[in-house]
């Protein structure tokens, strides 16, 4: 039995090494081959080039792709952290009756198969008239991203001590000076933690926008264009990798933000208790 | 204007002349939460019930005819076509949430017991693989499983295989790869959280009173994280019946799923109605088998104790 509780940790430790290599192993290939000559994906490379990487910034469809999941990213991701803001302050610090249900529901896009999600609201908004744009784009992101804002803000407010915000109010300050110059502060790493979180989902967000964009392509609706094209691989991947940088520093900043936000609270808080 | 919504619950909570009624917390936590709210049910809930709606009509060539039929249902049904994606997209489903989630309960219970002070390092280590376009990770898939890929190349190069195997790639099995490693951290998220709230002079209280680790295991620490593992379960189960991408991407004519045909039905076939009620079958049946999920693990855990 000794000898089983010894092993155990050691046996654990490999499985764990090598469940990490399964979760990045396919993650790496992008970049390796991305710096091929050959366009065929294969061990052992032809060689190494740039040249995937030089042409990028001269493909007029790769821009045009690139400014519209900026402009989708940008208002997907200032929309779902007000949305996610506002619930999120809700359920933090108020109870009421239904709570646990508009909770679940608000959530509920993260575990419902997405492109059922995806047609049923392109079903609502060609009967509603809308015609399908970028606009119909944000407004399927904006759904699918709130669950994460909340995810992220919830954990930043939880903890939040209510008593600073009544202790500036009886000091004189006014409703907005209070919230401006004691929640605001506090919970700031949260709401940016969330705007970065929800910018990179929507970044890489396939099938809603897929379903609801009209003839503007973003990102991922290129890249899946690109796919039919054995051809074009390298150059895909030399974006892929390039995306999978930009979605590595984002998120690396969200966490230390949402970190910071949730000692920050939590120090305050002990300080008081 | 839900700038300013978000304002104004701090102003009328100091205001001098607050109405009892606005003061209410339960009023005022509502009022908050309302803007989200509203959104989830115009883009959420209305939507699902126009598709609940839709699939009781019939499409005639380019418009609908609104008159109640179940017909919908029936070819959903007894068609082999569907009834045959419909499986298949369940059989993929169920494999690829109980794959995970043994995959992915060693990993959590390493991190939550052996982690130590790097807890937070490890969670973020799974979780960056994840924050990659999904696109991209289906298709470095298809880069390893293909029949010039990295995989078969490795093995020819060792001499393991002689010529290329086409077996990898275009098969539900690549689906079932492919899906596995795409879930992983959603997996691991709430097993780990069950674990980290397992009490530790428990798992103790065993070991004194004569359980081995394994025996203390399976009688204590394992029934106590069934919650964790029933969340990871449904939150992996759930969306991939319905997953679009891998299929076509990985899947070829024998991973075909039933998002596939739902989306050819709002596309190219061109039958609302009929892609409606392919979607209304598989969350209900996607459901039942969801709630079962949830009921064996409960039994299994009433066995353990």
């Amino acid at each position: 039995m000794t000898a089983i509780r010894r092993l155990l940790p050691g046996w654990l430790s490999s499985y764990a090494a090598l469940y990490i290599l399964f979760l990045y192993l396919p993650v790496i290939f992008l970049p390796i081959f991305s710096i091929n000559t050959a366009a065929t994906p294969k061990f052992p490379l032809s060689g190494v080039t740039l040249q995937w990487y030089e042409d990028l910034p001269h493909t007029p469809a790769l821009i045009d792709a690139t400014w519209n999941s900026l402009i989708v990213g940008v208002s997907a991701s200032i929309l779902s952290t007000v949305l996610g803001i506002l619930a999120a302050r809700s359920i933090t610090r108020y109870r009421y009756p239904g709570r646990r249900t508009i909770n679940g529901l608000i959530m509920a896009p993260l575990v419902l198969p997405e492109v059922i999600v995806a047609i049923s609201m392109l079903l609502v908004m060609l009967q509603l008239g809308l015609s399908l744009s970028l606009f119909t784009v944000v407004l399927g992101h904006v759904l699918v991203c709130i669950p994460y804002s909340m995810t992220v803000l919830t954990s930043g407010f939880e903890g939040f001590d209510r008593s600073l915000e009544e202790a500036s109010a009886d000091l004189g300050e006014s409703a907005f000076g209070t919230f401006r110059r004691v929640t605001l502060p506090m919970v700031a790493p949260a709401i940016i933690s969330s705007l970065l979180v929800c910018f990179t989902i929507s970044l890489d967000e396939f099938i809603i926008a897929f379903f609801l964009t009209g003839t503007e392509a973003t990102l991922p609706i290129y890249i899946w264009g690109q796919l039919r094209f054995a051809a074009k691989l390298p150059g895909v991947l030399a974006l892929g990798t390039l995306l999978l940088l930009a979605s590595f520093v984002l998120m690396t900043v969200a966490e230390i933000l949402r970190r910071r936000a949730a000692r920050r609270t939590q120090n305050e808080g002990g300080l008081h208790a | 204007m839900t700038v300013a919504a978000e304002g104004s619950p701090p102003l009328r909570m100091a205001g001098s002349r607050r109405s009892p009624l606005l003061q209410s917390e339960a009023v005022q936590g509502f009022a908050l939460i309302s803007p989200t709210f509203v959104y989830a049910l115009i883009l959420l809930v209305l939507p699902i019930l126009v598709v609940i709606a839709h699939s009781f009509w019939t499409q005639h060539y380019l418009t609908i005819d609104h008159t109640f039929t179940l017909e919908n249902y029936r070819i959903a049904l007894t068609e082999p076509i569907y009834r045959d994606l419909l499986w298949r997209s369940l059989y993929i489903s169920l494999t690829v949430s109980l794959l995970t989630v043994l995959l992915a309960y060693p990993m959590a219970y390493f991190i939550s017991f052996h982690g130590g002070r790097h807890k937070s390092l490890w969670l973020f280590l799974i979780t960056i693989p994840f924050w990659t376009s999904y696109l991209l990770r289906v298709m470095s898939w298809k880069v390893i499983l293909g029949y010039n890929g990295v995989l078969n190349s490795g093995l020819m190069g060792l001499g393991i295989i002689g010529e290329p195997s086409d077996a990898l790639l275009y098969n539900s099995t690549a689906v079932i790869i492919t899906l596995t490693h795409a879930w992983a951290t959603f997996a691991i998220l709430p097993i780990f959280v069950s674990l980290e709230k397992v009490d530790r002079t428990l798992v103790e209280a065993a070991t004194d009173l004569g359980d081995g680790p394994l025996r203390s295991f399976l009688r204590v620490t394992l029934p106590l994280s069934a919650p964790g593992v029933i969340s990871a379960a449904l939150i992996v189960m759930i969306p991939t019946v319905g997953d679009y991408v891998t299929p076509k991407l990985v899947g070829g004519k024998d991973g075909v799923m039933i998002a596939n045909a739902i989306q050819a039905q709002f596309g190219k076939a061109a039958n609302w109605p009929l892609g409606a009620a392919l979607s209304v079958t598989t969350m209900v049946i996607v459901s039942l088998m969801a709630g079962a999920t949830v009921l064996s693990i409960r039994a299994l855990q009433g066995l353990a104790r």
